[in-house]
């Protein structure tokens, strides 16, 4: 073998100089991301055993508006919403978080900090009356708190002008929300009518009142404001899933 | 005026790299001020003032854009197309391509900032940005390309310069990290507002690919191309090792990919991505002190130096902090180590003492040793550059002291069981327990800004005084013409 390679073949050459490069900062991100999208236990089954439904769906109208302000306010710059499998945490915040949890979350919001805590499980954990006081003067709930006030929340109507729209995107990106009677048929089938009854696009306007006045979050129910529906949000998060119906290493397969 | 027309003449194209060193300047004014302010309303939570604008959510990615984006981000256009028209011997590929890199980036980063002050935000750390601006990203990025890699082909040298490939390596990764983890749908061609493409485990693992080679690549390679050139300039000395050059240049290319997972250790992505990435991340610690050794022995030899120079402390300083910061990173990346960190304030020092220490300082002391130059002239004033260097290394130590001790803390209290087994401490406890250090941090960001300040003033000054120089030099010139001319 007469090969005697040079680096100063790349050196003087641009083009091999990028080609080789590229090469060099692609194989990591491709070995390690590309599988997720293939392996199907990268998401855990959630079904419930009984029913055959899928346990965990897709934030109605009223809920997915709740959290386009939670993203808006960059809450994730604080809390996480990602309970890691730790003793202190399972005592601290409830059951560790399955990627099953936020398999409709566009984009996941995790966080990588928790300045306040952690926000996986916090549905029911309180009531909607603390929710609200809270997120408007958190100190008079928790005098060591270093969480701004959120006043504006409670006096803001909701806009819900652009709801379909919202859908829709994310109808897009590959949340089952429907549109057509199929579709809705389909989730039937998948999550029971209850809950296609909310993730259907032509409904989602009278859905999202009724829910709010259902719901009356923030004790008014003449108004929907931006609170209703971030409340709605938070009271949803990491109830979906009913851990007394699994073994505890039913989920341990899927890590 | 007549300054002007020498410069449309000169060899170089310095014009656009003067107007990105003035940029990184007012970038890193703003930037770091939206950085002291949100670790105050951290302290002193009444700063937050009710007003949404204003809020500690919305406010902090104007801090990380505008100083990664902004402070380093113009840095890094600055120094590129500096060094690239220097080691290459050769004028920039097109002047009108790279002021529209100027102009265009410069409109990013005041929209970003002013969108997220508004409450778009995508919800991705580091890539808040929605998706009209990240078009215009995209734009200039081809357009930056389109510039460095035509200028390097144009070169005068055979060789490429070691920092050019480390800018490349910078530019390839940060197009390809930006176009995958921006994917997304907007609502309508009218909103601002999107869902991105990937949900859940997919897209927290696409964003943290991006968020760690934000940091490997923007953050560490682009800067080590500023090392290349600007540490053996101001020392004097060729760089130590050229065999250790190749080597950790394309083992820190290959290797940094790999390393993103380490953001999600213990959450809900598979194992092996987690393992695979904490082993990455131990092996990154070679290639990153391969290029700590090779600029700290390009030094060696000009210690002296550090006595009378203080451009020389920035860039010893800048090595010595990546040499901290990229060994404790590797120790952070331990799943057992992890999962105590993770979530604390311990993050935000080794952030801190890689951004402060390593990305600000390699910035300044190459910024001191390259305005001269651009304005021809010398440095208004060597002694303020020595204040600068104090309050900086005081301030950073301010900070990731803090740091370490409030995010330790926390890890330690949060995982803290009593003798009857229950949590030790309440979660509000904990939040009790930083808050001086909160504080701390605060003074500390408050010592780094007033350094800044004072360069700010220094390059003032010394550009103040080259247009004086220039004014003469152009008095003078016109007395003889007009003399010849009698």
């Amino acid at each position: 073998m007469n090969f005697n390679f040079k680096h100063e073949w790349i050196e003087t050459n641009v083009g091999l100089m990028l080609v080789l490069t590229m090469v060099a900062i692609s194989i990591g991100g491709l070995v390690e991301i590309a599988p997720l999208f293939l392996i199907k236990s990268t998401v855990e089954n959630t079904k419930d055993a009984k029913t055959g439904l899928e346990t965990i769906r897709p934030f109605t109208a009223l809920e997915s508006r709740g959290r386009d302000i939670y993203v808006r306010e960059g809450c994730y710059t604080c809390h996480s919403q990602m309970i890691r499998p730790l003793k202190d945490e399972a005592v601290r915040y409830g059951h560790y978080s399955l990627a099953a949890e936020s398999q409709y979350d566009h984009p996941f919001q995790w966080g990588s900090k928790r300045t306040g805590p952690d926000l996986a499980r916090v549905g029911k954990k309180y009531s909607n009356e603390w929710q609200v006081q809270h997120l408007i003067a958190p100190r008079s709930m928790v005098p060591e708190s270093v969480m701004p006030n959120y006043p504006w929340l409670l006096n803001t109507p909701l806009d819900t002008s652009d709801l379909v729209d919202r859908l829709r995107a994310q109808r897009a990106v590959g949340v089952p929300y429907s549109l057509t009677e199929l579709e809705y048929q389909n989730n039937v089938k998948r999550f029971g009518e209850g809950v296609a009854q909310q993730l259907h696009i032509p409904n989602a306007q009278q859905n999202l009142v009724k829910q709010a006045e259902e719901g009356n979050f923030d004790g008014d129910r003449g108004t929907i404001t931006e609170i209703d529906a971030l409340i709605a949000y938070l009271q949803v998060l990491g109830t979906m899933v009913d851990f007394s119906q699994y073994d505890n290493d039913h989920f341990v397969k899927f890590r | 005026m007549a300054s002007l027309s020498i410069s449309s003449n000169e060899q170089y194209n310095f014009d656009v790299v003067r107007k990105f060193a003035i940029m990184t300047l007012v970038w890193g004014v703003v930037g770091m001020l939206a950085g002291v302010y949100i670790a105050s309303e951290l302290a002193w939570p009444f700063l937050n003032f009710d007003s949404p604008y204003i809020s500690f959510g919305r406010l902090r990615p104007v801090h990380t854009g505008g100083v990664i984006f902004g402070f380093g981000g113009s840095a890094l256009f600055a120094t590129s197309y500096y060094v690239v028209q220097r080691t290459c011997q050769t004028r920039l590929f097109s002047d009108a391509l790279a002021n529209f890199t100027f102009w265009g980036w410069q409109a990013v980063i005041v929209l970003a900032a002013t969108s997220y002050i508004l409450g778009f935000s995508q919800g991705r750390e580091y890539a808040e940005m929605e998706w009209p601006i990240d078009i215009l990203i995209e734009v200039v990025w081809i357009a930056y390309m389109i510039v460095f890699f035509g200028t390097v082909m144009r070169r005068k040298q055979p060789h490429i310069y070691v920092a050019n490939w480390f800018y490349i390596a910078f530019i390839l990764a940060t197009a390809l990290l930006h176009t995958f983890n921006n994917l997304a749908m907007p609502i309508n061609l009218f909103s601002m507002k999107s869902y991105s493409l990937f949900a859940g485990a997919q897209d927290a693992m696409t964003q943290w690919w991006y968020g760690h080679n934000a940091v490997g690549f923007f953050l560490t390679a682009a800067f080590l191309g500023m090392m290349y050139y600007f540490v053996p300039k101001q020392a004097g000395r060729p760089i130590y090792s050229y065999r250790l050059s190749i080597v950790h240049f394309w083992a820190l290319s290959f290797l940094y990919m790999w390393v993103g997972s380490h953001h999600l250790h213990w959450t809900a992505i598979p194992d092996w991505t987690s393992t695979l990435a904490a082993t990455f991340s131990i092996m990154l610690l070679l290639p990153s002190w391969g290029g700590m050794i090779n600029g700290v022995m390009t030094l060696s030899g000009a210690w002296d130096k550090l006595r009378t120079d203080p451009i020389m402390r920035f860039l010893a300083v800048a090595l010595s902090f990546y040499g901290m910061s990229t060994f404790e990173g590797p120790i952070m990346s331990l799943k057992d180590v992890n999962a105590l960190s993770h979530y604390t304030d311990w993050t935000i020092g080794h952030v801190h003492s890689g951004a402060l220490g390593w990305v600000a300082m390699i910035t300044f002391g190459s910024f001191y040793h390259m305005i001269p130059k651009l304005w021809d002239t010398k440095l208004y004033s060597q002694r303020l550059v020595y204040w600068h260097f104090w309050l900086a290394t005081i301030g950073i130590l301010l900070y990731i002291i803090a740091m370490w001790i409030s995010g330790i803390g926390q890890g330690v209290m949060w995982r803290t069981f009593d003798d009857f087994g229950n949590l030790k401490y309440s979660f509000a406890e904990t939040v009790e327990m930083v808050k001086p250090f909160y504080a701390m941090r605060a003074i500390g960001g408050m010592f780094f800004l007033s350094g800044v300040f004072i360069m700010v003033y220094n390059v003032w000054m010394t550009i103040g005084q080259a247009k004086r120089e220039a004014a003469e030099l152009d008095a003078k010139l016109a007395a003889k013409l007009a003399r010849a001319v009698a």
